[in-house]
């Protein structure tokens, strides 16, 4: 069985080990016998709303991001929603969670529009939140946590019509105000969780690559657990250093 | 001059040198008293006592100062560069063991300066900190300024590569019209800011289609033109965004270096032997340390130290008695075997070090600690874009260690090492002693760690007596 994965703009917005979440679905299919398929989708192309059962886009630099910006808009706005709402899987981190939404206000009132397939904003903070993050998953049945580091400076807000990733047990998340981190819209995630997020997180991970194959091949798919350990371990022990440390060692910029 | 300037000068004299006695006195202290190498304590007792210290001190020498600074290579290129300068026959004043910010040049000054505050040196080296380069500058008035690279490091730190080129653009203002500027020609990030300085610019770089690949490697971090922002074309890549690159939109492109690297280049296990091109004339060099990013420094150090006046065969002489730098590749005997120390800290220089450890295929013992301390990073997602896939079927066991143990065996598990291949022990010390254990008689253990596990592992080691403490380099 095969699953065909869209990676946005490959090289422009792989700044914060994000390759890691690609590499670990990739991993995670081949170890249940799956084939994950990767595209890079970069500037100037305009992808096929059906072609893909899952989509990831990273962060990046601000130079490269306001260049992504305008291509996305033109050229891959419209096919990205209709798969959204089409109920293509698709994670989005920190510079690609921004675009996604419906617009960034920069510090000097500069507004670039996203593409609005999340019902969300960001504004350009005075700080930049930096540090280790917890999260845990009000939509998850067993409301299991997440772990991450955030590196945002952007304040996103949500609107009525996406809900939270996770609520903040740790970390700043969203905007450091209401205790929200990322959000959820259909079965398209994103959030500003690094790390890389998937690979400690394999819960999720699965949750991931589980809905796009139920998607295509329908929910008696089979779909066996893995051995964790590692992955279990590596995601108490976040649980266990922010416990020792708050959120990090001293990090001011 | 007048008596009261006179005497005012003379105060400040003795000021100054009651500063550095003051710090050479602390300095031996800490040693004494067992804490840590002492290496910048001065650095913080003289500013505090002599505000001008640095740029007194510089002043006091004949042939000035050289800075060095950059993501990757600091440490070894500013290494090289002092055998260089030595060769020439100068007494060098080098802020050794990375002790890269300004207190730690103050406190290489203050060491080296007798009892009347005057170093007894001819000339200045100090690897310096990216961030501290702009306030490094205008009290040292360097004669010349070695630029190696800007990669994507520590982002909790510095942000992001533009930062880091935006900072330097505007230090480089102080930069001595008559100073020379040595630049990468190869990093597009280096070779944009040579527009800056109206004096000297000597570029250096490497022209072996040979060692390059066509396209970039997915952890490139300057894919757009530092000056129009349009994306850059790269006829061939060496390494991270290292090439021959020009602009999509507009000039700019790959200057031609006068210090160019030439085949043919033999890159070996434990040495490097190649040919560089130089407006004093073409030299044969035999380097003893391993990796296409180590003849990136050798080429840096002899473009410094041409452009300070080092002769083509103190050059060559420097470059072929260096031994490695305190934590790169540095190689040290514990008992009958030996341990490889590489430091790691960032996906280019980390991919580098993986690649250059794989040339030899055989199964190896690893041992990677990776803290996430203030002074590692905070961030640790930078060990996802290190390609430790690189390692390939080559692990025979690997050691885990540092604050961030758990990270690591899973990133060596996603690269495809075998989880019972795969030993996770938090205290490095502890990781040390297990890995020795595993590594066969006669062996090498690799070890990669991140820079406070770094300290802690020579702390061990010197505890074993196996080295001696990093402040006697």
């Amino acid at each position: 069985m095969d699953l065909r994965l869209g990676h946005l703009y490959p090289e422009l917005m792989s700044t914060y080990g994000d390759r890691g979440n690609i590499l670990t679905l990739l991993r995670r299919a081949e170890w249940r016998g799956l084939r994950l398929h990767v595209d890079g989708i970069g500037l100037g192309e305009r992808p096929d709303p059906a072609a893909y059962d899952l989509y990831f886009f990273g962060g990046g630099q601000d130079r490269e991001q306001a260049v992504v910006a305008a291509d996305l808009v033109s050229h891959k706005g419209a096919a990205l929603r209709e798969a959204a709402e089409a109920g293509a899987v698709m994670l989005a981190v920190c510079g690609g969670y921004q675009l996604l939404g419906r617009e960034f206000r920069t510090g000097s009132g500069a507004v670039l529009p996203g593409i609005g397939l999340l019902d969300a904003w960001t504004v350009a903070g005075e700080r930049r939140n930096i540090g280790n993050v917890v999260v845990r998953c009000p939509w998850d049945a067993a409301r299991r946590t997440l772990v991450g580091f955030e590196n945002h400076s952007g304040k996103t807000y949500l609107g009525p019509g996406c809900a939270p990733l996770g609520l903040v047990a740790v970390g700043a998340g969203n905007n450091g105000e209401d205790r929200t981190e990322g959000a959820v819209y259909r079965d398209v995630y994103a959030c500003y969780l690094h790390g890389s997020l998937l690979p400690k997180n394999a819960w999720f991970a699965d949750h991931l690559l589980h809905r796009a194959l139920v998607r295509r091949y329908g929910a008696g798919v089979p779909f066996p657990p893995l051995d964790d350990r590692l992955e279990e371990a590596a995601h108490q022990a976040i649980l266990a250093r922010v416990q020792q440390v708050g959120r990090a060692a001293v990090s001011v910029q | 001059m007048s008596l009261s300037t006179q005497h005012s000068a003379r105060s400040a004299d003795w000021r100054l040198a009651g500063a550095v006695l003051a710090g050479r006195a602390a300095s031996a202290l800490s040693r004494r008293l067992g804490r840590g190498g002492g290496t910048v304590i001065a650095g913080h007792v003289v500013p505090r006592l002599a505000p001008d210290a640095l740029s007194r001190l510089s002043a006091a020498l004949p042939d000035g100062v050289v800075l060095v600074s950059g993501t990757n290579g600091k440490t070894t290129t500013a290494r090289l560069l002092a055998q260089v300068l030595d060769a020439s026959g100068r007494r060098v004043v080098h802020n050794r063991a990375g002790a890269n910010l300004l207190t730690g040049i103050v406190s290489a000054l203050a060491q080296a300066a007798d009892t009347r505050g005057r170093p007894r040196a001819d000339v200045g080296l100090f690897e310096v900190d990216e961030a501290t380069l702009p306030r490094a500058l205008p009290p040292t008035r360097p004669r010349v300024v070695v630029l190696t690279n800007i990669f994507r490091d520590q982002l909790d730190r510095y942000g992001e590569v533009h930062y880091v080129a935006a900072i330097w653009r505007r230090a480089l203002a102080a930069l001595p019209p008559g100073a020379t500027l040595v630049l990468n020609a190869d990093d597009p990030l280096v070779a944009s800011l040579g527009a800056v300085h109206p004096g000297p610019v000597l570029y250096y770089g490497v022209a072996v289609p040979a060692l390059a690949t066509p396209g970039l490697s997915h952890a490139a971090d300057a894919r757009l033109c530092p000056v129009c922002g349009a994306p850059l074309a790269y006829a061939r890549s060496y390494y991270g965004h290292l090439g021959a690159y020009r602009c999509s939109a507009c000039p700019f492109a790959r200057p031609t270096p006068a210090v160019v690297a030439v085949e043919p280049v033999q890159l070996g296990p434990a040495q490097t032997r190649f040919q560089v091109d130089t407006p004093a004339g073409a030299l044969r060099l035999t380097l003893p340390l391993p990796g296409l990013y180590n003849v990136y420094n050798a080429l840096a150090a002899t473009a410094g130290g041409l452009a300070l006046g080092a002769a083509p065969t103190a050059v060559a002489a420097g470059l072929a008695r260096v031994s490695a730098a305190f934590g790169r590749l540095e190689r040290i005997a514990v008992g009958d075997r030996a341990v490889s120390l590489a430091l790691v800290k960032n996906p280019v220089g980390c991919t580098e070090v993986l690649r250059t450890l794989t040339t030899d295929p055989a199964p190896k013992t690893l041992l990677v600690a990776i803290n996430d301390l203030f002074a590692d990073g905070t961030d640790v997602s930078w060990l996802w874009d290190a390609d430790f896939e690189l390692l390939g079927g080559q692990v025979a066991c690997a050691v885990c260690s540092g604050t961030r143990a758990a990270d690591m065996a899973l990133r060596l598990k996603y690269a495809l090492v075998a989880p019972e291949r795969l030993l996770v022990e938090p205290d490095v010390a502890r990781a040390l002693q297990q890995a020795l254990a595993r590594t066969p008689v006669g062996g090498t253990l690799h070890v990669l760690p991140t820079y406070t596990a770094l300290l802690a592992l020579r702390e061990a080691l010197r505890r074993q007596g196996a080295v001696a403490g990093f402040w006697e380099d």
